[in-house]
């Protein structure tokens, strides 16, 4: 559907030549919701405009839905844009007109007469849950109902695609989730693609199929959101990650001097992952049974789902002769479930040795 | 107060708003559009235009450097071309209307970059041509203000007609120069003083309700 390749973008800047985007490809196929998060300043709204030319890039072709967007002239352009609805972080509607007029007001740019745009209008004020404001103003409507009057408005002339420039970043946690929901409906019911540009991987993990990292202007990594969130490659996605998913080790062990080799009186800490059916398979007991001498402590613990699929954090603590804890290492690593050893470390409190 | 002196005054005000009215719609059929150009060629404008921005700018900034006294005696040929005589109240328009299109054009311009930019890119996002940009969302956006600036535009033409009476243009102005200067008849000078007082108040007021009402925000 959207298919982006080589795409350069350099600003003039009053500091110098800018280089936003460097040699950015990217394909986003028909119906995915597709994300794209990166920190302020990576080149991912710059990124998402060059794909309905709000952004002209400086090299590279943009093909959406099989037409060339580089190459088209103005109104064949505009006429492109339609098929291509926008949401924006500041919602961006008209403070001078009314709901209605709000969402009809691309219709009323194509000129269509007012009885088609009735017809087309009051479906999307119901899909929005926002028929009883109609007649009222964006300012008498919460940050949640602006942006439904948003989306709605985008959805007016039957685009094929969605793009949704942060559009859920000024919005409260309950709030966010309700229009990522809405998002997710309409992806479903009017098969269409979604763009999704976020700095929150919140919102990746609860609506995205596909996700891309940006950085610096390159795409640093990118992939299914199961395999992004459960095998993060590169530092810059495991920071994003680790807003959700805690890296830092529980707190008794927090600060403490982390050794490869054996002390006295120190656990062996282990990061285990499970998912999908994995989660499932009582793995830690079937390891006690196996391996005699070795204790296993249960420090922190969280499952998940990401898209259905169960997904398992834990980290344990083995404690026993050394030979036994190896011992028990070999048989995790031969379950199927990924272990991250992080090292032998000591408890803060004394007391609990 | 002698009543000779009451149609003097209604015939004065009467000349006063005739000026100010006429300049004030003249001026503005091409001031608006000017606010507009103003501001759609500027830097990062839907019609962006850097040279032609500026050449508009120097003229407009030029025009109104000029003190409206001085102008007025110096488009007196202008004036004489455009109708006919360089003396009474018609005269006294052309000179208004010059010196408000460059300020009205300003003030609008204003008022325009008030729009906040998404409004703009969302409707470019939408398809919209630059007149439908400029007709459908920098315009309606920006009644509110360009209302309340207008208001302040039409309060300096109630000045500056004033000063037309130099020019035998009529008004308050000049009757309060005729008679409450030139022949001692102080009464005649506080009676004109008043009257002016009150109409800044009203057309103070009405801006001021007009652009609440329209404002959405």
């Amino acid at each position: 559907m959207i298919k982006l390749s080589n795409i350069e973008k350099i600003y003039d800047s009053p500091a110098g030549k800018v280089h936003a985007l460097k040699g950015i490809n990217l394909e986003i196929a028909k119906g995915e919701i597709y994300g794209i998060i990166g920190l302020s300043g990576a080149g991912k709204s710059t990124l998402v405009r060059c794909i309905n030319m709000l952004e002209r890039p400086t090299a590279g072709s943009v093909l959406v839905d099989g037409k060339e967007m580089t190459k088209l002239n103005e109104s064949e352009l505009r006429e492109a844009r339609k098929n291509i609805g926008m949401i924006f972080q500041h919602f961006n509607l008209l403070s001078s007109a009314t709901v209605y007029e709000n969402i009809a007001f691309p219709l009323t740019l194509s000129k269509v007469p007012a009885a088609e745009i009735q017809k087309k209008v009051n479906p999307l004020l119901e899909l929005v849950g926002l028929k009883d404001k109609a007649n009222q103003y964006p300012a008498q409507l919460s940050g949640g109902q602006k942006q439904r009057v948003g989306i709605a408005r985008a959805l007016a002339s039957d685009p094929k695609i969605l793009l949704c420039d942060e559009a859920t970043s000024a919005l409260d946690p309950q709030t966010t989730k309700s229009i990522l929901d809405l998002i997710k409906v309409i992806n479903e019911n009017f098969s269409l693609t979604v763009v999704i540009i976020t700095h929150e991987m919140q919102v990746i993990k609860e609506i995205c199929d596909k996700v891309a990292v940006i950085s610096n202007g390159v795409i640093a990594e990118r992939g299914a959101v199961l395999d992004i969130f459960t095998n993060p490659q590169q530092p810059i996605t495991k920071e994003f990650i680790s807003v959700l998913l805690s890296n830092e080790l529980p707190a008794a062990f927090r600060g403490n001097e982390i050794s490869q080799v054996k002390t006295e009186g120190s656990l062996l800490l282990l990061r285990l992952i499970f998912l999908g059916e994995s989660a499932d398979d009582p793995v830690i007991s079937q390891m006690l049974r196996n391996c005699a001498g070795v204790e296993c402590t249960m420090l922190f613990g969280n499952l998940d789902e990401i898209h259905g699929v169960p997904f398992g954090r834990f980290i344990v603590g083995l404690s026993g002769e050394e030979n036994s804890i190896q011992s028990a290492l070999e048989f995790l690593r031969g379950k199927d479930v990924r272990v991250e050893v992080i090292g032998y470390v000591k408890r803060n409190n004394p007391a609990f040795n | 107060m002698s009543s000779e002196i009451i149609p003097l005054l209604t015939k004065a005000l009467g000349e006063t708003v005739y000026m100010v009215l006429v300049s004030m719609l003249l001026a503005s059929i091409i001031g608006v559009p000017l606010g507009v150009l103003l501001h759609t060629t500027d830097k990062g404008q839907i019609l962006e235009s850097p040279t032609l921005n500026k050449i508009v700018g120097s003229i407009v900034n030029a025009l109104r450097s000029i003190p409206f006294i001085i102008l007025m005696v110096a488009i007196i040929p202008f004036t004489r071309f455009l109708v006919g005589s360089a003396i009474g109240t018609t005269a006294a328009i052309v000179p208004l209307v010059v010196a408000s299109i460059p300020f009205i054009g300003r003030q609008v311009e204003t008022s325009l970059k008030e729009v906040p930019a998404g409004l703009v890119e969302a409707a470019l996002s939408m398809g919209a041509t630059p007149t439908q940009i400029i007709s459908k969302v920098l315009l309606p956006e920006a009644m509110p203000s360009i209302v309340s600036q207008l208001t302040t535009v039409i309060i300096a033409l109630v000045g500056e007609s004033a000063m037309a009476g130099a020019i035998g243009g009529g008004g308050l102005g000049d009757l309060a120069i005729r008679y409450g200067y030139q022949r001692f008849r102080p009464e005649v000078m506080l009676a004109t003083v008043v009257i002016l007082i009150v109409l800044v108040q009203v057309v103070q007021f009405l801006g001021n309700t007009l652009a609440k009402r329209l404002n959405k925000r």
